[in-house]
């Protein structure tokens, strides 16, 4: 298969999914069955690109121009490789998993649930794949609007309430800022398309390019860069599926992924390092990620604190981009990965809890563990990558922001991620050790037997079904395996990052 | 045969309806008089793609009426700009037509649609005689043919809501005063020339000068086509004559009679006066601009507040008029052209929401928002459709709209105003709040008890699906509508050249 077939399908592929899925209405298994082996063959594509992008070569495609100009194209570079084996690998495992959850909970309008979901994967595709910013924003936004009804899903006076303010944010952002931003780029440098060292030195005013980075970094609401983060906790009222793979790596990843693009080859780090455009957005990150972690903490609800998580999470990657560095890119590229895994895991945890026991706040979570010891290993497991300690891959990601603001001389903001993983530690343990040490009064299905239990009219808590929790299994594994792979990453981001072959010392 | 009638083209694009339109009457039978009006508008929908595809190059056609040279001979003078405004008219007039036939059966008696079709063709004549002539006073003439044809076709909606009555009324008040502040206009213009040739004038205006009288005459002209084209605050007439019409009318006007009238205005600023007279300048800065943006929010955010869609599109569109108005009033060469491509765009878009508000109305008798709840679930493929065009109306990327705002903020950030850019975002995030609730009201809410579900006929269905998908065709590969459009714009500026250098000699 030549590259540029490849690509074209890894985009096409999910996006005419979407036929068979609808004409599937009304046999949940064979629609299941198309959504599984899209995912799979959608993952052996995007592997076998993989495999092309880290022998250094860069496939492209090139579709049609939309205006005289501007075309919609296609170029895998390493950063938009990463991305995109991220979403595509975790699509295989939520895919799994959205059976095991959606039918768990007998949810409604299932068959249009897999045919939105299908979409935002495709989107995802085309944003990791884009050889243009132009290429790039359309995608983003089918994204935008195909997450939608997956957000307003129930269809309930608060899911319509949580839909409404995710639209809102997103489509305020990336049409009001975003979209100005890549016009003005556009007439500034005559072009769009990612180069690295970026195009617009000399294009425009140095004392301008705070400005235009600002309607970027503010544009890419994805990003949820504070003040501009509020969709993400609205986005919660979705079915946890969606949560996990669109909440936690697709739609947030495309964000930072698409900040991490515009400072590497739009501006170019080189740029940004020598005017010092990106200084203050360094500051507001560093923001971001202290103020949503004290906010996570004070969250009852479970996935409202993994959401406020994410949202410091993502600042992670933004901060990587503002420090100007190779080493800072390289942080926040593997973040992008490592953080993916392990919030997909604690996302699947919460929704396995949620089929489980039909309980959403951590409080009332005491003694859970004990009886889903599976759920709650992963969840474990996941909270540790987080955090950052080895042997899981978030240590890596954390190892070289920290690299990176130590070579920018950012002492502050090697505290700021000292703090962060104290607080961490803080909001996400305390979930664990409620599940295992704390409350005894919930009633024990193998203690008291089944029958029992169901001869008293009381509901027995156990596991939850099997598709909800083997795939968080898997991804914990996930999070090991990626300590003891990293170096496959940095080798992919290395061209990249450093591109003048300045290898660390 | 048919190629000796290409010399004729021009004047057959007028003729022909024009003819047609007593043979509907006099025939008296309402289906053979659909098959008169259906082929009249299909061949004059041919000639105007023949034309354009002739004049696309940049050529100009120039027809002599019964062979009377101009300036004495009425002349009838076709290039790119008024070739793509032919394309549009005739465009939109063929593929309404089906529609109508099947839309009337439930609005008025069957005795009277013979007389629809008359105005109808009558109408479609008189805009079309707008666009291809190239006398000044044929212009006055044409537009009083169309308008009153107007006036009757809105007063066919008297059958389902007496206020149709009014609106006509209203419409005909302000229609008149409208054309004859035009008249009087070109009762100066003459006074000072002595001639009605457009090119001509052009070329009498450069020698007489910045005199008073030109000055009067170009305020009337503008005030006498802001009424017609609805600029704000002279859009009175609007939303009641769009609401109570018959909902085929309705999507023929939106889509052709404002824009028809922006063309005589773009036409007479830029050939007949050239736009660097100073009080064109200073009309267009101090006046037009301002009152666009007012209309951009205003009618907007009128459009929030409306209960009925239809009339939530009327306000929509004298808020996309303000568009249109603003990328001439930019007084450069982008602008216009962004502009010109807005009046396409928006023709498409706008006449397509109100084919798909039709289709509901002809299935629930209403277009009332509170009567629309779960439309989305009885009538998915309408919905879908009108969904669609809101996208376009929002300006979601792969959709007309968004080739607009892309030319219109290009054009505004070209002129070094970042403000101008800033106000356009603005302005489009309105059009989400109120397409948005008419969303979350058709797919959120449930839809009443008893309610079947149902799709209007496919004789419906088409016409609307067939304005959608060059809605999205047009957003996906604009190449023609921006050729056609730069190529407009460029004749409109080339005409002012030509008359300078006429001037010179």
């Amino acid at each position: 298969m030549s590259p540029e077939l490849a690509i074209t399908l890894t985009i096409l592929l999910p996006a005419s999914a979407t036929v068979l899925l609808a004409l599937m209405d009304k046999r949940p298994n064979l629609r299941e069955a198309v959504s599984l082996i899209t995912a799979g063959v959608l993952f052996f594509i995007v592997f076998g690109l993989f495999e092309t992008v880290l022998d250094g070569a860069r496939p492209a495609a090139h579709w049609f121009d939309v205006i005289p100009g501007l075309s919609l194209s296609f170029e895998i570079e390493p950063l938009g490789m990463l991305f995109g084996v991220v979403a595509a690998g975790l699509w295989i495992v939520t895919a799994l998993y959205s059976i095991g959850y959606m039918r768990g909970n007998n949810e409604a309008n299932q068959t249009r649930f897999y045919i939105c979901f299908a979409i935002a994967i495709s989107a995802a595709m085309g944003i990791a794949f884009a050889a243009n910013m132009f290429t790039l924003f359309i995608f983003y936004e089918v994204l935008t609007l195909s997450t939608y009804p997956l957000v307003a899903h129930k269809e309930t006076a608060d899911a319509r309430r949580g839909a409404r303010t995710y639209l809102a944010i997103l489509i305020t952002t990336s049409i009001g800022f975003q979209l100005v931003a890549i016009i003005w780029t556009w007439v500034a440098a005559g072009t769009l398309d990612f180069e690295i060292g970026g195009i617009l030195t000399d294009k425009i005013e140095p004392t301008l390019l705070p400005f235009l980075l600002a309607l970027y970094a503010f544009g890419i609401g994805k990003a949820a860069l504070m003040p501009f983060h509020r969709w993400l906790p609205a986005a919660m009222v979705a079915p946890t599926p969606v949560s996990a793979l669109l909440h936690a790596v697709a739609v947030v990843k495309a964000g930072v992924f698409t900040m991490l693009k515009v400072g590497v080859y739009i501006f170019g780090i080189d740029l940004l390092s020598t005017t010092g455009a990106a200084d203050w957005l360094m500051w507001l990150a560093a923001f971001s990620i202290l103020a949503a972690s004290i906010v996570a903490m004070t969250k009852d609800n479970l996935k409202a604190r993994l959401a406020y998580s994410t949202i410091s999470q993502l600042s992670y990657i933004t901060l990587g981009m503002a420090l100007a560095t190779s080493l800072g890119v390289m942080g926040g590229a593997m973040h992008i990965a490592m953080h993916a895994m392990g919030k997909i895991t604690l996302f699947m945890c919460a929704g396995a809890i949620y089929v489980a026991t039909h309980k959403t706040e951590i409080s009332d979570m005491d003694g859970l563990g004990r009886l889903m010891p599976f759920t709650y290993g992963a969840f474990f497991i996941g909270a540790l990558s987080i955090i950052g300690l080895p042997p899981l891959g978030g240590a890596w990601s954390k190892w070289y922001l920290m690299l990176g603001a130590a070579d920018t001389g950012q002492i502050a903001m090697m505290v700021v991620f000292m703090a962060s993983s104290l607080l961490n530690i803080a909001y996400l343990l305390p979930v664990v050790a409620r599940g295992f040490f704390m409350g005894n009064s919930v009633p024990m299905a193998h203690s008291l037997g089944a029958a029992a239990v169901h001869a008293k009219g009381m509901k027995a808590i156990r596991e939850a079904p099997l598709w909800c929790v083997i795939p968080p299994c898997l991804t914990a594994f996930g999070c090991v395996l990626l300590f003891f792979y990293a170096g496959e990453i940095y080798t992919l981001i290395e061209p990249v990052a450093f591109p003048k072959g300045a290898a660390p010392s | 045969m048919l190629s000796s009638l290409t010399p004729h083209l021009p004047v057959l694009q007028v003729v022909v309806p024009l003819m047609a339109a007593p043979l509907c009457t006099l025939i008296g039978n309402r289906h053979l008089a659909w098959t008169i009006a259906f082929i009249t508008a299909l061949a004059a929908f041919v000639v105007s793609a023949l034309l354009l595809g002739s004049v696309l190059d940049g050529s100009v056609i120039s027809y002599h009426l019964g062979g009377w040279a101009p300036p004495w001979g009425i002349e009838y003078r076709i290039d790119a700009a008024n070739a793509f405004v032919l394309f549009i008219v005739s465009l939109i007039g063929v593929l309404v037509l089906p529609y109508a036939r099947q839309s009337i059966e439930h609005e008025f008696e069957a005795s009277t649609h013979t007389y629809f079709y008359t105005c109808y063709l009558l109408c479609l004549t008189g805009l079309l005689g707008v666009a291809a002539t190239g006398d000044a006073f044929n212009v006055f003439v044409f537009l009083e043919i169309s308008s009153l044809a107007t006036y009757a076709l809105v007063a066919f909606g008297a059958r389902r809501d007496k206020r149709a009555l009014t609106a006509a009324y209203n419409y005909l008040i302000m229609g008149t005063i409208g054309a004859t502040f035009f008249v009087i206009g070109i009762g100066f213009l003459y006074m000072v020339t002595g001639t009605l040739n457009m090119a001509d004038l052009a070329v009498r205006l450069a020698e007489v000068g910045d005199t008073r009288v030109t000055r009067v005459a170009f305020v009337f002209i503008l005030v006498g086509m802001g009424l017609k084209l609805a600029m704000f605050p002279l859009h009175l007439w609007l939303p009641n004559a769009y609401n109570y019409a018959p909902s085929a009318v309705t999507a023929f006007l939106a889509a052709t009679a404002t824009k028809v009238a922006l063309y005589v205005l773009l036409r007479f600023t830029f050939t007949v006066f050239q736009f660097d007279f100073p009080v064109q300048e200073l009309t267009f800065e101090y006046v037009v601009m301002p009152l666009a943006l007012v209309a951009m929010f205003a009618a907007s955010i009128a459009a929030v507040f409306q209960q009925d869609v239809k009339r939530l599109l009327a306000y929509s569109s004298i808020a996309q008029v303000g568009y249109m108005l603003l990328g001439v009033a930019l007084l450069s060469e982008a602008g216009l052209t962004a502009g010109i491509i807005h009046l396409f765009n928006h023709a498409v878009t706008k006449g397509a929401l109100f084919l798909a508000v039709g289709c509901f109305v002809y299935q629930i008798g209403s277009s009332r928002l509170g009567d629309l709840k779960g439309i989305g679930k009885t009538m998915p493929w309408t919905t879908a459709a009108f969904v669609a065009g809101g996208l376009s109306l929002i300006g979601v990327p792969l959709t007309v709209g968004f080739i607009s705002k892309w030319y219109l903020i290009q054009a505004s950030l070209q002129t070094g105003s970042l403000w101008i850019a800033g106000l356009i975002v603005a302005s489009s995030l309105i059009a989400v709040v109120y397409v948005w609730r008419i969303v979350e009201v058709a797919y959120l809410e449930p839809a009443p008890e008893g309610r079947a579900n149902k799709e209007a006929p496919l004789a419906m269905i088409l016409p609307t699906y067939a304005l959608v998908a060059a809605s999205l065709y047009f957003g996906i590969n604009s190449e023609l509508t921006s050729s056609a459009a730069s190529q407009a714009a460029t004749a409109l500026y080339s005409a002012t050249d030509l008359a300078s250098e006429g001037a010179a000699q």
